[in-house]
C-alpha cells in the first residue's frame, strides 16, 4: 500500500469540490471517494488503486432509506449492505434486492460495503488484482492475460478482444431487474442516469467502467414503486455454498395476468461485463405462458450473444438453466 | 497431612478433553510466531521473481534502499554465506528445497525469492520490496497439465532418501491381467494443492553474534533447528527454535522453507531481530504444495469379483531441483488381497515451487485412485461396492508378508453402512430422492500409516502437588498439548489442570516432528518411561529422607498409585501424595526422562502397523441448476486407542469438511503463458466453508494396537482425508451418471 492523505470533508459541496481535481474518476483516479472501502482498501493494499487523496464521506447525510412521493423508495449512497438488505420494505417490495445481497460476501463485509460502493465494485480478474500481470483494466495496452489465461470465472456476455473481466456485484444485478436510478451530484448539477446506462461495456477502454466523471459523487439510488403482484427472485449459482462470486446468477421480476406473462424484467450476474439486463429475453416473454419451454427460449434468447473462452463456455448453459429455475421458482412460489 | 494432592476421580486417557490450550487461544493470551515482539525488531519482505523459468540479468535496487526507514535491501551479491543441508539420521536434516535463498541467478519458479527488503516497520519494508526493480531473460515456463515422466533411473533420490521407482510387485501382474475375465483400466488425476492454513508461515530471527534463536510456525523445531545449524555453519546448540502454537500446518510447515534462512541471513547481516510473515500470495510460490498427480490403475479380477491383478503406475510432478516424493502407493501393496500386482512411479519436472507433504501425503491422492476403480469395479460388475472391499480382505499385508498389529477394516464396513443405512442404497443412477432432490450414495475404505518416530521427554514431579511434562514436539493445533497433559497426568496420577506441558522450544528433549499422524503415538513410550523414572527418584527420596515412613525401605518394595507412595505390603490405602515426600526432603522436583524408540521404516518389523477406516457419503443433486452439495457423511476409524475423543472426532470431522473440498473444489491453477500460481488468495482458491460442511458422523472403533505403544494408541491426523474424494465421487456418479476421474468434480463436468 502505498502513502495517501486522508481527508473527510466537512460537506458534500467541500467533498465533491476536492475530487473535481481528480484527474480521473475510472482506473487509476489520484482521488477516492471512502466508504466501506471493501473494495477499495483491497486493491490498494494490493496497489491496484493507488489514490493519492481518499475522502471519507460517511459522516455525510447519504445514510437513510426513505420513501418517495411516488411510492417508490430512496437509498442513500452509504446505507450498508447489511441494512438494506434487512429494511423492512425493501424484504416486502424489492426482496430480490435483499436475496441478491445477502446471497453475496459475508455478513462482515456485508456490515462495511454501501450501496454506492457496490455499485462502484470492481471485478475480481485474478489479472486485474495482480500488478505483475497484464491487464487492460488496469493498464491500459498492456494486453489481455486472462484471454489466454485462467478464464474460467469471467464474461460470456459483453466481453471484447481487450477485456473480459466480469462485474462480480450481486446487488446491481437486483438494481438492474429492479431499474434503479443512479443520482449523482457534481459541482454545478445533479444528474439521474438510469441502471442500465451506468455501467459501461469494455470494449476498447476497458479501464472506464461507468460514466461518472472527476467530481461525481453519487449520492443515492432510487427504485421505482413496487410493481404490485410481481415475483421476485434472486438465484445465485456457484461452487461452493457460500462466500464466494457467482458463476450465473438471475434477478427475476415477474407478474402474471390470465395465464400470460404480462411484466418481466431479468437481469443476469456473473456472465456480463456489466450487471447484464436481457431486453431479449424479457420481449421474449411477454405475453407468453409461463411456463419451462417459454423460459427455455427466454433463457436461449438471452444468451444468444455469449461468447465462450477456453475455460468458461460452461457458463452459457449454466446461466440459462439459472434463468429458467429462478423463473419457475418464481411463478411457482 | 497429605491434603496437599487429590488424586483424578476418572482416567484423563480416552475421554472427551477439552483442551488445556483452549482458553487461551480464544482470549488471544497464546503468542503465534508473528505476535513476538523485541526492540529494535526489523521487518522483512521478500521480493518473488515474476518470471517462472529464465535468469537475472539485472537487479536494480537503489531506489529501495533510499526509502525512508529501510535498513537493508538483500540480494545475491550481499546475503553472506549460506550453506546447503543435507539429510541426517532421523529428523535433523529434512528440507524440501536444498538450494539457499539466492544461491545463483537462475529462477525456476515463480514467486521464487530475488532479494529481501529490511525496514523499521512493515509497510516501509513492503514498499521498499515492491521498488526493487529485476530484469530477467524469460523463458517459456513449463507448467503443462498432462504429465509424462521424466527420463528417471530405476532409483531416485527423495527428500528422505533414495527410492526405487518400482515400489512394489509380487506375482506376474502384467500376465494376470492380460489374462483376467475382467478388466479395468483407468487414469485418475488429482490436481495440485496448497495447503492454506489460516496462519501462514512466520520466522522472526533473533542473532546475536554467534547464536540463532528462531520463533517460526514449524510442524518439527528440532529438525529446523538441525537444518538452519547446518545453512548457517553453527554448532547445533547454537541454534534454539520456539514455536508455542500454531495456526495449523497441514504438513506445509514440517520442513524448513527458504523465508527462514532468509529472515536469518537478514538479522545476521542487519544487527537486530528480523521478522518476516509470507502474505497470502506467497502461500502458492515457495512453501509447498501438494504435487499434481496422474495415476493410472488396472485392476484385473474374476466376474465374481475376486481381484486378480492390481498394477498402479502413478506420476507426479515436481520442480526442477527438489525431490519431494509422493507416495501414491503407500497403501496399495496391503489394502486388498490380491495375488498379482506392481507399484510404479515417474516423476515430471515443472517450473514450480517445491512440493511438500499435504495431509495424507501420498496415500490420500493414492487411496483417491485406487480406491475409485474398485468403486467403477463394482458398478462394472453390479456389486455391491461393501461387499465388493469385504470379498477381497486380506489376512496379511501381502506388499510385506507380515500380519497387521491390529486391522478391523470388514468391522469398520458392517458398522458404516450399518450408522449409514447402506442396505437402503438402490443402486440405479438417479434412483433415490428425497425432497426434491436426487441423492447419491458413494463410500470409500481409507488407510493411514502407523508407527512411531524417536522422541523423549521429561516428566517433573513437584512439591506442589503439580507435574511438568516436557518435549521438543509441537501442537498444530491438533491437541498435542492436552495429550502430553493427559499422558503425564495418568502416570503422575493429578488431575489434568496440575499439569503444566511445555512443548514447542528445540531447546526440550528432542520430540518428533508433527507430522504422519505421528506424534501422539511417538510421545507415548517416552512420557510413560519419563514418569516411570520420575517415580524410580520419588521413590528413592522416600526411603532416604529422615521422618519418611518408608525410610529405610528397599524401594523395589514400594508402589505408585493415583499420585502416592505407599509401601506394597500396606496398601495404596497408606500411600503418602508425593508432594508430601517431596517438602519432608526439602525437594522442589524430581525429574525424569524417557525415550520412544524408532519404528519407522524398520527392516526387521515383526507387524504392519497402519489404521483403517471407511467413509459413506451422501450428495443431492439438483440436475436443473447444476447444484451438488454433500449432504451427510459417515465414517468409522479403526486407529487403536483414541487419546482424547473430543479433539480425535474433531480431527476426523475436519479432514471430512478438507475432503468435501478435495473432491469439489480445490485446485491450484498455474498461469500457462507466465506459470503464476494464479488463484493466489483465499477469494480464488477455493476451499470447503462452514455452508459445505456435511452432518458428519465418527465412529472410532478403539481396540488398542498395543505393537505400537503400552496404550495402542495410534495417530489420527490424516486418515480421516483418506478415501473420502471416492467415496464422493462414487456418490456423485451414483446421483448424476457422470463419473469424473480428475479432481476436482466441477460444475462443468455435471453440466451435459
Amino acid at each position: 500500500m502505498r502513502m495517501f492523505e486522508f481527508q473527510r470533508p466537512e460537506n458534500t459541496t467541500a467533498a465533491i469540490t476536492t475530487a473535481s481535481k481528480a484527474k480521473t474518476a475510472q482506473q487509476g483516479a489520484d482521488v477516492r471517494f471512502l466508504a466501506g472501502g471493501t473494495t477499495l482498501i483491497d486493491l490498494m493494499k494490493l496497489e491496484v488503486e493507488t489514490p493519492e487523496r481518499l475522502l471519507d464521506i460517511n459522516r455525510l447525510p447519504f445514510d437513510k432509506i426513505e420513501a418517495t412521493p411516488n411510492g417508490g423508495l430512496k437509498i442513500g449512497a452509504t446505507v450498508r449492505n447489511s441494512d438494506l438488505a434487512h429494511d423492512q420494505k425493501v424484504q416486502r417490495d424489492y426482496s430480490v434486492l435483499s436475496q441478491a445481497i445477502l446471497s453475496g460476501a459475508s455478513a462482515q463485509l456485508r456490515n462495511m460495503a454501501t450501496t454506492a460502493g457496490n455499485l462502484l465494485q470492481r471485478t475480481r480478474c485474478m489479472y486485474f488484482r495482480d500488478t505483475a500481470m497484464p491487464c487492460n483494466k488496469r493498464q491500459p495496452g498492456t494486453g489481455c492475460a486472462a484471454i489466454t489465461g485462467a478464464n474460467r470465472m469471467l464474461a460470456i456476455l459483453g466481453t471484447s478482444e481487450h477485456c473480459i473481466a466480469t462485474n462480480p456485484s450481486d446487488m446491481c444485478v437486483a438494481m438492474a431487474a429492479l431499474e434503479a436510478t443512479i443520482h449523482v451530484q457534481s459541482a454545478k448539477s445533479s444528474r439521474e442516469i438510469a441502471f442500465s446506462d451506468f455501467h459501461l461495456l469494455p470494449g476498447n477502454t476497458p479501464h472506464r467502467e461507468t460514466v461518472l466523471e472527476p467530481g461525481n459523487l453519487v449520492t443515492h439510488v432510487t427504485l421505482p414503486p413496487p410493481k404490485s403482484g410481481s415475483k421476485q427472485v434472486y438465484l445465485k449459482l456457484r461452487d461452493r455454498a457460500s462466500y464466494e462470486f457467482a458463476l450465473a446468477s438471475t434477478a427475476v421480476v415477474i407478474t402474471i395476468a390470465n395465464g400470460t406473462v404480462n411484466y418481466v424484467r431479468i437481469a443476469l450476474g456473473g456472465v456480463g461485463t456489466k450487471p447484464w439486463r436481457s431486453a431479449e429475453a424479457e420481449a421474449f416473454l411477454i405475453g407468453k405462458a409461463p411456463d419451462h419451454a417459454s423460459f427455455r427460449r427466454a433463457a436461449e434468447a438471452a444468451l444468444h450473444g455469449a461468447k465462450a473462452q477456453s475455460e468458461n463456455g460452461f457458463k452459457i448453459e449454466l446461466a440459462k438453466r439459472c434463468i429458467v429455475h429462478a423463473l419457475e421458482t418464481a411463478v411457482t412460489g | 497431612m497429605a491434603t496437599t494432592q487429590n488424586p483424578p476421580t476418572v482416567s484423563p486417557i480416552g475421554r472427551d478433553t477439552v483442551r488445556i490450550e483452549g482458553a487461551r487461544k480464544v482470549t488471544g493470551v497464546a503468542q503465534y510466531t508473528s505476535d513476538f515482539h523485541f526492540p529494535g525488531m526489523l521487518y522483512a519482505v521478500p521480493v518473488g521473481a515474476t518470471i517462472a523459468n529464465g535468469r537475472i540479468t539485472s537487479l536494480d535496487t537503489a531506489a529501495a534502499e533510499k526509502m525512508p526507514g529501510v535498513h537493508a535491501v538483500l540480494h545475491r551479491g550481499n546475503i553472506g554465506k549460506i550453506f546447503r543441508s543435507t539429510v541426517q539420521p532421523g529428523f535433523e536434516g529434512i528440507c524440501e528445497e536444498r538450494r539457499p535463498p539466492f544461491e545463483d541467478d537462475v529462477v525456476r519458479y515463480y514467486g521464487q525469492y530475488i532479494a529481501l527488503a529490511v525496514a523499521e516497520t512493515f509497510e516501509a519494508a513492503k514498499g521498499a520490496a515492491d521498488a526493487v526493480r529485476a530484469t530477467y531473460v524469460t523463458e517459456k515456463p513449463n507448467v503443462e497439465l498432462h504429465l509424462e515422466a521424466d527420463n528417471d533411473p530405476d532409483t531416485v533420490m527423495t527428500s528422505f532418501g533414495p527410492r526405487e521407482r518400482l515400489d512394489s510387485h509380487r506375482g506376474d501382474p502384467d500376465g494376470a491381467f492380460a489374462s483376467a475375465p475382467v478388466k479395468l483400466d483407468y487414469t485418475y488425476v488429482t490436481p495440485t494443492e496448497t495447503h492454506n492454513p489460516l496462519e501462514t508461515h512466520a520466522t522472526t530471527a533473533i542473532w546475536d553474534g554467534q547464536s540463532l534463536t528462531l520463533y517460526e510456525s514449524a510442524q518439527g523445531v528440532v529438525n529446523l533447528r538441525g537444518v538452519i545449524a547446518q545453512m548457517f555453519g553453527l554448532p547445533i546448540e547454537n541454534v534454539r527454535v520456539i514455536t508455542k502454537y500454531v495456526g495449523s500446518g497441514f504438513g506445509g510447515k514440517l520442513f524448513p522453507w527458504t523465508h527462514c534462512s532468509l529472515a536469518a541471513a537478514a538479522a545476521r547481516q542487519v544487527g537486530a531481530p528480523v521478522r518476516l510473515v509470507l502474505s497470502r500470495k506467497m502461500m502458492f510460490h515457495a512453501v509447498g504444495h501438494r504435487p499434481r498427480t496422474q495415476q493410472r490403475v488396472r485392476i484385473g479380477a474374476t466376474p465374481q469379483g475376486k481381484l486378480l491383478s492390481l498394477q498402479h503406475d502413478y506420476i507426479y510432478q515436481r520442480s526442477m531441483l527438489e525431490a519431494h516424493h509422493e507416495d501414491c502407493g503407500e497403501a496399495t501393496p496391503f489394502h486388498y488381497s490380491v495375488p498379482n500386482l506392481r507399484v510404479t512411479f515417474g516423476r515430471a519436472k515443472r517450473n514450480i515451487g517445491a512440493g511438500a507433504d499435504m495431509r495424507g501425503p501420498g496415500a490420500v491422492p493414492g487411496l483417491y485412485a485406487t480406491e475409485s476403480a474398485m468403486n467403477e469395479l463394482a458398478h462394472q460388475l453390479k456389486l455391491d461396492p461393501v461387499q465388493l472391499r469385504i470379498m477381497n480382505e486380506p489376512k496379511i499385508d501381502e506388499g510385506k508378508g507380515l500380519p497387521f498389529s491390529s486391522r478391523h477394516m470388514i468391522e469398520s464396513l458392517q458398522l458404516g453402512s450399518e450408522k449409514f443405512g447402506w442396505s437402503k442404497r438402490t443402486a440405479g443412477i438417479g434412483s433415490m430422492k428425497r425432497d426434491g432432490l436426487t441423492l447419491g450414495w458413494g463410500m470409500a475404505g481409507c488407510a493411514w500409516l502407523a508407527g512411531r518416530f524417536a522422541a523423549a521427554a521429561s516428566v517433573q514431579l513437584r512439591d506442589d502437588g503439580t507435574t511438568r511434562v516436557a518435549c521438543a514436539t509441537q501442537d498444530i493445533g491438533t491437541g498435542t498439548y492436552t495429550n502430553l497433559a493427559q499422558l503425564a497426568a495418568f502416570k503422575a496420577g493429578v488431575p489434568l489442570e496440575k499439569v503444566e506441558v511445555a512443548l514447542g522450544d528445540s531447546s526440550l528433549p528432542p520430540g518428533p516432528i508433527s507430522g504422519g499422524s505421528l506424534a501422539t503415538p511417538s510421545i507415548v513410550p517416552a512420557v510413560f518411561a519419563a514418569g516411570d523414572a520420575a517415580i524410580g527418584s520419588l521413590k528413592m527420596v522416600a526411603v532416604s529422607t529422615p521422618g519418611s515412613p518408608f525410610l529405610g525401605r528397599n524401594p523395589d518394595d514400594l508402589g505408585f498409585e493415583n499420585g502416592r507412595v505407599f509401601a506394597k505390603s500396606d496398601g495404596v490405602a497408606k500411600g503418602v501424595a508425593f508432594a508430601d515426600v517431596l517438602q519432608r526432603a526439602n525437594l522442589r522436583l524430581v525429574t525424569g526422562s524417557g525415550n520412544s524408540p524408532m519404528m519407522f521404516g524398520d527392516p526387521d518389523a515383526k507387524f504392519s502397523t497402519h489404521s483403517f477406516g471407511c467413509h459413506f457419503a451422501e450428495v443431492t443433486w439438483q440436475p436443473e441448476i447444476a447444484r451438488l452439495r454433500v449432504s451427510r457423511v459417515v465414517t468409522v476409524i479403526d486407529a487403536g486407542k483414541i487419546l482424547n475423543t473430543l479433539a480425535g472426532r474433531n480431527q476426523i470431522q475436519g479432514a471430512v469438511v478438507m475432503g468435501v473440498g478435495m473432491a469439489l473444489l480445490e485446485h491450484t491453477s498455474y498461469d500457462p503463458q507466465n506459470g503464476a500460481p494464479i488463484n493466489s488468495s483465499m477469494a480464488d482458491y477455493i476451499v470447503a466453508v462452514n455452508a459445505d460442511a456435511p452432518a458428519i458422523e465418527v465412529h472410532f472403533l478403539d481396540y488398542p494396537d498395543k505393537v505400537v505403544n503400552e496404550l495402542g494408541a495410534r495417530g489420527i491426523g490424516e486418515i480421516g482425508l483418506a478415501g473420502i474424494a471416492a467415496a464422493i465421487t462414487d456418490a456423485v456418479h451414483h446421483a448424476t451418471g457422470v463419473r469424473v476421474r480428475e479432481l476436482p468434480v466441477k460444475i462443468e463436468n455435471l453440466l451435459a
